[in-house]
């Protein structure tokens, strides 16, 4: 039987891969935004795992709003993105090196 | 309903008037009408706040309590409304002679207003998803306005990915917080820990939580894009974004922190104080270095949100009213200081170095002056109003038994002091070097003056802005 905790592994190993991506990625700028994507993802499997569990839709509702926002942030990255590479020509993660920090 | 919709009115108004504005623009001049539509949303966001300060009166939550509006949220929006609308007037001559004024801009900056109104309003996990993700989505694309720099859209880029991933922290915590407590809505959740006992995965999804908001206030160790962002955005831009997003940000963690978990204090108070000790000594410390002065701004506000958030961790009434009173002295110093900075300019080119003030005082004696006053306020040095702003949050530590907070804050504002003060050092004592152009904006001169006689006039009575925050703090802790 599965039950609420093996969603919650699979939500939460998801999410760490998506926070590892972030970090350790040293490639290329359009794996920082699946891994973006990855983590929200790993949320809604979260929100729609204890909306089952508790037999409460709410959180079913919140899972379209945050498919809803994933989908403008992707646009709003990408768009980011495209500017970026008219001006530097690369997209790489270690060419976003202008300004140190 | 139609009592909902009149509740949550100012923001539906606001909403309205900047997709007519984008579609106004689209179909007459486009970039030709941005001078007028920049104003007309100055003029649309005051009026907003006007009548959200003179008509808003007691505690009225709507849509089942998922949007509140009470004297919290009201002081929270006014501030921020203000603090946009002028900040959207000062820029619009710097960005018109550098040909960056697009219609997009104040539309965007109004929408970002909506988010942020939602934000401080929230009463329930979705509704501060959504403001938040307005207010952020609108930030990253004016970030990156300025479309043909390098500067501009790197900036824009670390903003996204910083913020995209604290506002998935955020949910993350959201998440767990939902499924450990069995709602959304902010007093279901404090319902669920009234005992002040909180089940082990809903303190987790805090901590998440708390992480994604120290993001959005660029607390330490979530600061890394705040200095990145500040030097890459046009300075107009950096000057929004030191002024309304912090006031909100703050505002959103408070109403958090209170609203949902106020029945847990104890478990989050020490985070926010350790979160509040490392901006302030971080802040104090890395802008030592600094020669560009919107990065040195940046650490700056790091310290800032530093003491403003011991207001927060004091836990108390009184230090949720400190805090708003610093948020708002705060926020008027930096419209004064980011008046001057745009100011700045060498043969019509903008010059943020700091060297550049070399000797300023001999040529501009008036305006180093003002200067010189909002830098002393900024380091909190008495009797300026910047001192009295501390002295607010340090009263409330004291009260709330947290003396080793205050003591290293003051630590802390005595390193900071020297940056400000070396600046002064430039201004009057520097070497010769090259001068920079006079600017006779009035506008920008307007402000600075403004901003300097209120550090000094303010010490007088605060203009009666601590009585209003401390009513605010009372309708959000109870």
């Amino acid at each position: 039987m599965i039950g609420i905790e093996h969603y919650l592994t699979v939500a939460a190993t998801l999410f760490v891969i998506g926070i590892f991506g972030l970090f350790l990625n040293r490639k290329n700028i359009i794996i920082l935004l699946m891994s973006i994507e990855l983590m929200l993802l790993a949320v809604n499997i979260n929100l729609v795992a204890f909306s089952s569990y508790l037999g409460d839709l709410a959180g079913q509702v919140f899972t379209l709003f945050v498919l809803t926002v994933a989908a403008a942030e992707a646009a709003i990255g990408l768009a980011i993105l495209v500017c970026f590479f008219r001006n530097r020509g690369t997209i790489a993660v270690e060419d976003v090196n202008v300004m140190k920090g | 309903m139609s009592a909902d919709l009149n509740t949550i009115l100012p923001e539906i108004l606001l909403a309205i008037y900047a997709m007519l504005a984008l579609l106004g623009a689209v179909y007459t001049g486009k970039d030709k009408m941005a001078p007028a539509l920049t104003w007309l949303t100055a003029g649309v966001m005051a009026l907003l706040a006007l009548w959200i300060a003179f008509t808003g009166q007691g505690t009225t939550p709507a849509f089942g309590g998922m949007f509140v509006d009470d004297a919290f949220s009201r002081f929270a929006k006014v501030t921020l409304l203000i603090s946009g609308a002028v900040v959207l007037v000062m820029g619009q001559e710097y960005m018109e002679r550098r040909g960056i004024l697009r219609f997009e801009y104040p539309v965007l900056v109004a929408l970002s207003a909506v988010g942020m109104m939602v934000m401080v309003s929230a009463g329930d996990l979705m509704a501060l998803y959504m403001g938040l993700e307005l207010q952020s989505l609108a930030l990253y694309v004016v970030a990156s306005l300025r479309r043909d720099s390098v500067r501009s859209t790197e900036a824009g880029l670390k903003y996204f990915v910083l913020g995209a991933l604290s506002s998935g922290m955020l949910l993350y915590g959201a998440s767990l917080v939902y499924g450990f407590s069995g709602t959304t809505l902010f007093s279901g959740i404090i319902a669920a820990t009234g005992d002040g006992q909180a089940p082990l995965g809903l303190l987790f999804g805090v901590v998440f939580m708390l992480a994604g908001l120290a993001f959005k206030v660029s607390a330490v160790p979530f600061h890394m894009w705040t200095p990145d962002v500040y030097e890459g955005a046009p300075t107009p831009i950096t000057a929004f974004f030191a002024t309304a997003p912090k006031v909100a940000a703050m505002g959103m963690f408070a109403r958090v922190m209170y609203d949902a978990f106020g029945g847990i204090i104890g478990d989050w108070q020490q985070i926010v104080a350790l979160l509040s000790v490392l901006s302030m000594f971080l802040g104090a410390i890395a802008a030592i270095g600094q020669t560009n002065i919107k990065r040195l701004m940046a650490y700056s506000s790091i310290a800032h949100m530093g003491y403003a958030l011991i207001g927060l961790a004091a836990g108390t009434q009184l230090g949720v009213g400190a805090m708003l009173t610093y948020l708002a002295i705060y926020v008027t110093m930096n419209v004064g200081t980011f008046a001057f900075i745009l100011s700045m300019q060498r043969d019509g080119e903008p010059v943020t170095d700091i060297a550049s003030l070399n000797l300023y005082a001999k040529s501009e004696p008036a305006k180093a002056l003002a200067m010189l006053v909002l830098l002393f306020s900024l380091a909190g040095v008495p009797p300026m109003l910047g001192f009295f702003a501390k002295l607010g949050v340090w009263q409330a530590g004291v009260d709330a038994g947290l003396i080793w907070l205050v003591v290293l804050s003051a630590v802390a504002s005595a390193i900071g002091a020297y940056y400000y003060l070396r600046i002064v050092f430039f201004m009057y004592f520097g070497t010769e070097g090259t001068q920079m152009d006079s600017d006779r904006s009035p506008v920008l001169w307007v402000l600075l003056m403004g901003s300097a006689a209120v550090m000094i006039l303010g010490v007088i009575n605060l203009f009666g802005i601590d009585g209003v925050a401390q009513a605010a703090a009372a309708s959000l802790v109870n």
